[in-house]
């Protein structure tokens, strides 16, 4: 398995050193090349799951191995898209998605390898643009080159569109299907729209909530482009809520209770 | 109307009632004297170089000051951001040097340095320095966290990361803390040099008053206010919005 998730446990210990279960014994195995979505309701640990796959976050049991070797620490063969760009607001555009490239290569090879994936994201007229100069979409384009340009193997999304409006969104869906079948990457993708992940993934991760556990493992077979099969992706739309359901009004019956305890 | 309109009538009519206030008598020359007389002051000052000596004289301690203030204020504001024990300890006394003006150092800059533009140039360097280290911690210690974990995801670590995301993200504070260096600074020179020897604008101040000069006395008041506006309005301000506005702030 290229990825593999082995009975990984994340806690946080609170004020009173009393520990709350973030993630319970997350099993999960990724071939090389599969666009996998990570879905469940908010809070269930999904942004924690991610980090902890980056190498952000220490995981307090279990382990994560990629290609073989055990993730202790970040590293370039795993870029990560945030929900917000995270651009550096001090350099252009280009320079941002030469950043990574800065220590292996020389100035003039990352200059190309950066215009290179800035070309994959059709943004070739901003080089010299600053990230306050462009839009909510075009900034996160830029962060997808910028995590792309250092030719990762693995592609961590953590609700990379979900801060754009609808157009913006299937818009850079259709972008980022073309660009996973150009590139072969490995893609984790969260979100927490379920029609966003059937449309992506080969596999949707099903997560339920307190504590994060894998409640189901659904493969996608439909044929891409997926906009023609409007209605078998509702059918599985159908079949995934009826999971989700009960989550959420778990997480619904606990605002509701927090609220009347007040 | 625009503001600039409002602002050149208000100073129109300023002058208007100063003048005319000592021509009718409402007071004595000698308490305040008429524009004119503080214009022509000025005209003679400046084109017998008098005063520009002095400015002169006074930049240079303030650029001299400043710069070394400037960059001792940033190693300190690194260093307590970074160590945990060097902010319990410099920075709480950091918080105390700066809520005394830098001027009460004078006395005892006279016993180490002399009466002389050392001891100046030390009150300048008090005055710019701490205020200039507690922005820059504070610009450190407030980097969002997000591009910290961004740079890592792209192998970026240690003084790399320190180099190329944490200290070019806390510039905004780095800019806001020279503009309020350089008002401390400015401040302290001009207070250092009443009180030591010439050349300096401060130092013509005081030679003036003790000779009751009052036109110049107003007109030395006069460069000091407009300098101190102009470089605040002009260049601190006008960067700071900037990179305000480039830094998304
Ligand atoms: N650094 C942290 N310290 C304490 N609790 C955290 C921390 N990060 C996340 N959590 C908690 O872990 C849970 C899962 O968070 P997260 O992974 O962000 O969920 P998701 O991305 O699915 O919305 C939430 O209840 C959140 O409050
Ligand atoms: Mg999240």
């Amino acid at each position: 398995m290229f990825i593999s998730i082995n009975q990984l446990n994340k806690h946080f210990l609170d004020k009173n050193q009393h520990a709350s279960i973030v993630l319970k014994d997350i099993d999960l195995q990724i071939e090389k090349g599969e666009f996998v979505s990570i879905l469940g309701p908010s809070g269930c640990g999904k942004s924690t799951l991610l980090s902890i796959v980056a190498g952000l976050t220490e995981a307090t049991g279990g382990e994560i191995l990629v290609d073989g070797k055990e993730v202790k620490k970040p590293g370039k063969d795993r870029g990560m898209v945030f929900q917000e760009a995270a651009l550096f607001p001090w350099i252009n555009v280009l320079e941002n998605v030469m950043f990574p490239l800065k220590k292996e290569m020389s100035k003039k090879q990352a200059n190309e390898q950066a215009k290179t994936y800035l070309k994959m994201v059709q943004l070739t007229n901003y080089l010299d643009h600053y990230p306050h100069e462009l839009s909510g979409g075009m900034q996160q384009r830029v962060a997808i080159a910028r995590a792309l340009a250092m030719d990762p193997e693995i592609l961590l999304m953590d609700e990379p569109f979900g801060a754009l409006d609808e157009q913006t969104r299937t818009r850079l869906h259709r972008q980022l299907e073309d660009i996973w079948i150009e590139t072969k990457k490995t893609v984790l993708f969260v979100t927490h729209s379920i029609s966003e992940s059937i449309k992506l993934s080969d596999r949707i991760i099903v997560m339920g909530t307190q504590p994060g556990t894998v409640l189901t493992d659904i493969k996608i077979d439909l044929p891409r482009p997926r906009d023609h099969h409007k209605e078998e992706m509702l059918k599985i739309e159908d079949h995934i809520m009826s999971y989700l359901k009960k989550e959420i009004d778990k997480v619904v019956s606990e605002e509701l209770n927090h609220e009347t305890n007040l | 109307m625009k503001p600039i309109y409002k602002r050149l009538i208000f100073f129109a009519i300023l002058l208007g009632i100063w003048e005319l206030g000592g021509q009718i008598g409402l007071w004595a020359e000698i308490i305040l004297p008429p524009p004119t007389k503080v214009f022509t002051s000025l005209y003679v000052g400046i084109t017998d170089m008098t005063l520009v000596y002095d400015l002169i004289a006074s930049f240079r301690r303030l650029i001299i000051g400043l710069v070394i203030a400037l960059v001792i204020g940033t190693s300190i504001g690194v260093l307590i951001a970074k160590s945990k024990t060097a902010d319990d300890t410099i920075g709480s006394m950091l918080l105390a040097f700066q809520s005394v003006p830098s001027i009460v150092w004078l006395p005892l800059a006279i016993m180490w340095f002399g009466l002389n533009e050392q001891a100046v140039i030390f009150v300048v360097i008090l005055g710019g320095t701490f205020v200039m280290a507690i922005n820059v911690r504070t610009g450190i210690k407030n980097v969002s966290p997000l591009y910290i974990k961004a740079a890592q995801t792209m192998g970026s670590s240690g003084i790399d990361l320190f180099i190329r995301v944490i200290f070019p993200a806390s510039i905004p504070h780095l800019v806001t803390g020279s503009r309020l260096a350089w008002a401390f600074a400015w401040r302290a020179l001009i207070a250092g040099e009443l009180l030591t020897t010439g050349p300096g604008l401060g130092y013509t101040l005081s030679y003036a008053s003790d000779f009751g000069n009052m036109s110049l006395v107003i007109g030395v008041m006069i460069i000091i206010g407009v300098i101190g506006a102009f470089v605040d309005q002009l260049i601190f301000q006008r960067i700071e919005k900037s990179v305000a506005r480039r830094w998304g702030l």
